[in-house]
């Protein structure tokens, strides 16, 4: 199986603040890829490296082998990588319907390379609407279509999210903590909903603190402490691992005399 | 087609032919203030396109306006025109000012919202300081067009029906927009412009499109207001009350929708007209625009309209809430009768 | 070249003072993140403060910044707390802007009403031909020179004031960041309401040198905003020793366009740097970089 996504030794300082440092990981292809470490780890700042949400100060990101370091995030997403945010980003005065004709608008594009468009046409066309409506009913929120997105809850607008990063086909989805504040029943929708698209096809890189959401259903993990990858491997594996209970603890010996592990 | 589409379009249907009747009333001075309330129709709706449907809020739509009533101005001066001629070079006026707008815009839209805001008055007082400087603009002094013999009785009509042409284009325009891709994407843009881009929208080339567009359409009212003033002078040309008026007219009328920019300036129009009229001290005017301002964007920062309709929703959603109360008896122990339409309610968050 | 060095030395003793209503605007937008675009008509207003103060009660202008500093500063907090805090919703900071706008012109409506259009002139001694020193056969008001200590005073006073105090130590948290000044116990609100007052405060001293040394008419506040916000912008918003820099420079240079050129053009020229340097450098030479998305 080839690397679908990787980083090699990237690095990236705010400031006084090294936030990733030498950081390689590779995420397979067809695979749920997990990244998890305490917080400031770089967990958040390595997803926007790899979608360009900020330049690297050194290291690539590849993409199938192509190095895509410091592309804008539209060529990103055109690239096929999809992206989500911890505090939900969706346009909220428009309807939730509308949201993902936005997100579709570079698909109509590309379908129609090389033709003039007509600037006023309507905003979607019946293509792009019934596929938005397949996949509002895919996670669960068509009831929701005509309603702004600003009324929507918390969960509701993870699902969204969600949703009209799909509507672009992407190869990879990048979630950044998808069951982050979001209630157990919905945790389960989600859970259910990647797992039906990556059977499909899509891989998916996620982050997040919630460990058996993480542990129950990735098939890889990765830990960063300190903006590096320290450890990576299977659930089971992992969840053992001393370099992992370091990374979220602190080292034992540092504590009295009494092993941890 | 539904019932209330029909309803609508035969309520504006009416309105129109109500407006287009008004001088044939033959009062002149009606008419007359007339034009000035078509003119802020048509400016306000234009300034919406770009500021309202983005968000970037310009008081810059004054130098549109200016430049629109130099270029009429200069041309009718160097070409000697008059008669009714004049009126087709308006939208020279609207095409200068367009052009105008592709460089102001490429240099004021590289910077974020509130930076842009002063970016626009820096611009509008460079405009203000070159018309008042420049020999060949006239200076202080200013430019008159030739000699118009015009009927006064009826002079005000083909200045009327003008401008009420100029401002149902400005309308069409903002609806067809507005339901348009290009117009989702100038909105996806106020809402979160980074993410807009990220997903591919092309920010600078939409935003610059939606400002040219509202920059022709100003610039063609200036062109007419050259004629209406009969003459060019900086200070009226390039007024930054003018800036303040529109952004005051499409606050209130409901900053963003589409109906809010006509609602908001045929009802503020007509009184400042008035006011003008009755009340020669322009100082005094200043005061009551700037309270005025303050006072809508301070109680009434989602405009007249929408705030209403908001208060009518919650209004109909207690209602709605009492009546179900009523209906489900005594409340077995729950602290909340059912609320039948969830999504009425939930619109008041 | 004597008049070289006279443009340079009017520069930099102006520049002390603009400096120091630049610094109020600066703060301003530090704390609060809004541009004070009436900071111009302010100083306007202080101007006429000080010629009430003298042409009908006689009182001098130096003694009357005891009265003027504290109603300018009084001023700037109810401007604050009624037109600016109650602003709610995304857009915020431009309605900020366009409150201020409408502060401005109803100030600037005032004045017309109360004092015409008339350029009015302060006409006291410290303009008089005897209140200058004699240097090198140049004749330095007095004026200029106070002017400058007075301003200088004022901001290394600023300056104390955030780096050593208990307020200043609020004031610097909450130009960092509101929510966790909030968390902390910092009354954000009362903290903007303060620096709105002291920002605008200092237009008081500001406002009387101009009215010194310029005829003062309502419409003069154009010009100075567009020099306040040149030298804001170019210094780096946000940053005070920024401010100061930048109008040193920004005000030897109107200096030098005033005397080599032409005066007319100086607010062209301002606002024209204003747009180049929003446009190509918007962190000024010192400023930080906008992070917000908005």
């Amino acid at each position: 199986m080839t690397a679908l996504l990787r980083t090699e030794g990237v690095s990236k300082a705010f400031g006084g603040v090294q936030a990733l440092s030498d950081c390689s990981i590779e995420v397979e292809q067809g695979s749920i890829a997990g990244l998890i470490g305490p917080n400031g780890s770089g967990k958040t700042t390595l997803f926007n490296m790899i979608t360009g949400y900020g330049r690297v100060d050194s290291g690539d990101v590849y993409l199938n082998d192509t190095k895509i370091t410091g592309l804008a995030p539209d060529k990103v997403f055109a690239l096929g990588i999809g992206r989500t945010f911890q505090l939900t980003r969706v346009f909220s005065r428009l309807t939730v319907m509308e949201n993902m004709i936005v997100a579709a608008h570079h698909q109509e594009r590309s379908g129609q390379a090389g033709r003039l468009r007509n600037p006023f046409a309507r905003a979607g066309g019946a293509a792009t609407r019934q596929r938005a409506m397949e996949l509002l009913e895919f996670t669960g929120i068509a009831k929701l279509a005509g309603d702004r997105a600003e009324t929507l809850s918390y969960g509701q607008r993870k699902l969204l999210e969600l949703s009209y990063v799909l509507i672009a086909d992407p190869e990879i989805i990048l979630l950044d903590e998808p069951a982050g504040g979001v209630n157990p029943t919905l945790i389960g929708t989600i859970t259910e909903r990647i797992r039906e698209l990556n059977r499909q096809g899509t891989t998916f890189l996620i982050v997040e603190h919630n460990m058996e959401f993480v542990m129950g259903l990735c098939d890889r993990v990765t830990v960063l402490d300190y903006g590096n990858a320290v450890v990576s491997g299977p659930p089971d594996v992992i969840r053992n691992d001393r370099r992992v209970l370091d990374a979220y603890l602190g080292t034992a010996e540092e504590d009295d005399d009494s092993s941890a592990a | 087609m539904r019932p209330a589409v029909i309803w609508r379009a035969a309520g504006l249907a009416v309105l129109l032919a109500v407006v287009a009747l008004v001088p044939l009333g033959n009062n002149v001075v009606v008419t007359q203030v007339g034009v000035l309330v078509l003119l802020y129709v048509g400016a306000t709706v234009a300034w919406n396109i770009f500021s309202g449907f983005t968000g970037y809020i310009s008081l810059g739509a004054a130098v549109f306006f200016g430049v629109g009533v130099y270029t009429v101005a200069l041309i009718t001066k160097h070409l000697n025109l008059t008669g009714g001629v004049v009126f087709a070079l308006y939208p020279l006026g609207g095409l200068v000012a367009a052009a105008v707008a592709v460089p102001f815009g490429l240099i004021a839209l590289r910077v974020r919202r509130h930076t842009f805001v002063v970016v626009t008055i820096a611009v509008f007082f460079i405009f203000q300081l070159m018309a008042s400087n420049f020999s060949w603009t006239g200076g202080a002094i200013g430019i008159i067009p030739p000699y118009l013999n015009w009927n006064a009785a009826t002079v005000w009509n083909p200045f009327y029906y003008t401008a009420l042409l100029i401002a149902v284009v400005a309308i069409v325009l903002a609806w067809g927009i507005w339901g348009s891709r290009f117009g989702l994407q100038l909105r996806a843009i106020r809402d979160d412009e980074d993410r807009a881009r990220g997903l591919g929208v092309k920010t600078m080339r939409v935003k610059l499109t939606a400002f040219v567009i509202s920059g022709f359409i100003i610039g063609t009212l200036g062109g007419l207001y050259f004629y209406y003033q009969a003459d060019a002078l900086p200070q009226y040309a390039f007024n930054p009350f003018f800036d303040l008026t529109i952004a005051l007219m499409a606050f209130l009328g409901g900053f963003g929708t589409l109906t809010g920019p006509i609602v908001g300036a045929l009802l503020l129009e007509p009184y400042l007209g008035w006011a003008q009229q009755a009340v020669s001290n322009t100082y005094a005017a200043e005061v009551v625009l700037g309270a005025l301002f303050l006072i809508v964007i301070i109680f009434l920062p989602r405009g007249i309209l929408p705030t209403v309709g908001e208060k009518l929703t919650a209004a109909r959603a207690s209602r709605q809430r009492r009546a179900a109360e009523r209906a489900a008896g005594p409340p077995p122990g729950s602290p909340v009768g059912a609320t039948p339409a969830g999504s009425a309610a939930g619109g008041a968050s | 070249m004597g008049t070289f060095l006279r443009a340079i030395t009017d520069g930099v003793l102006q520049g002390g003072v603009y400096g120091l209503m630049a610094v109020g605007l600066t703060l301003i937008f530090g704390v609060l993140d809004i541009i004070n675009i009436a900071q111009g008509i302010l100083v306007v207003l202080g101007a006429y403060l000080s010629y009430v103060l003298w042409t009908h009660l006689h009182i001098d202008v130096f003694v009357g910044l005891l009265i003027t500093i504290p109603a300018m500063f009084l001023l700037g907090v109810a401007i604050q707390y009624l037109f600016i805090r109650p602003l709610r919703g995304r857009e915020r900071t431009s309605m900020s802007l366009l409150a201020c706008y409408s502060v401005a012109i109803i100030i600037e409506g005032i004045l017309y009403q109360v004092f015409g259009s008339n350029y009015l002139s302060i006409n006291n001694y410290w303009n008089s031909p005897r209140a200058e020193f004699k240097i090198f056969g140049y004749y330095l008001p007095y004026i200029y020179v106070l002017g400058f200590v007075l301003a200088v005073v004022l901001v290394v006073a600023i300056y104390l004031m955030l780096y050593r105090t208990q307020f200043g130590r609020s004031v610097r948290a909450t130009m960092q960041d509101h929510t966790a000044a909030r968390l902390v116990g910092i009354s954000v609100n009362r903290v903007a309401a303060l620096t709105f007052g002291i920002g605008v405060g200092v237009t008081a001293v500001g406002g009387m040198v101009f009215g010194e040394l310029n005829a003062i008419n309502p419409n003069t506040g154009y010009d100075l905003i567009s020099r306040l916000l040149a030298i804001v912008i170019l210094g780096g918003m946000g940053s005070i020793g920024g401010a100061l820099a930048a109008s040193v420079f920004v005000i030897t240079l109107a200096s030098l366009v005033d005397v080599y050129w032409n005066p007319e053009w100086s607010t062209v020229v301002f606002y024209g740097a204003l747009v180049l340097v929003l446009v190509f450098r918007p962190q000024g030479l010192f400023g930080r970089k906008e992070a917000r998305a908005q």
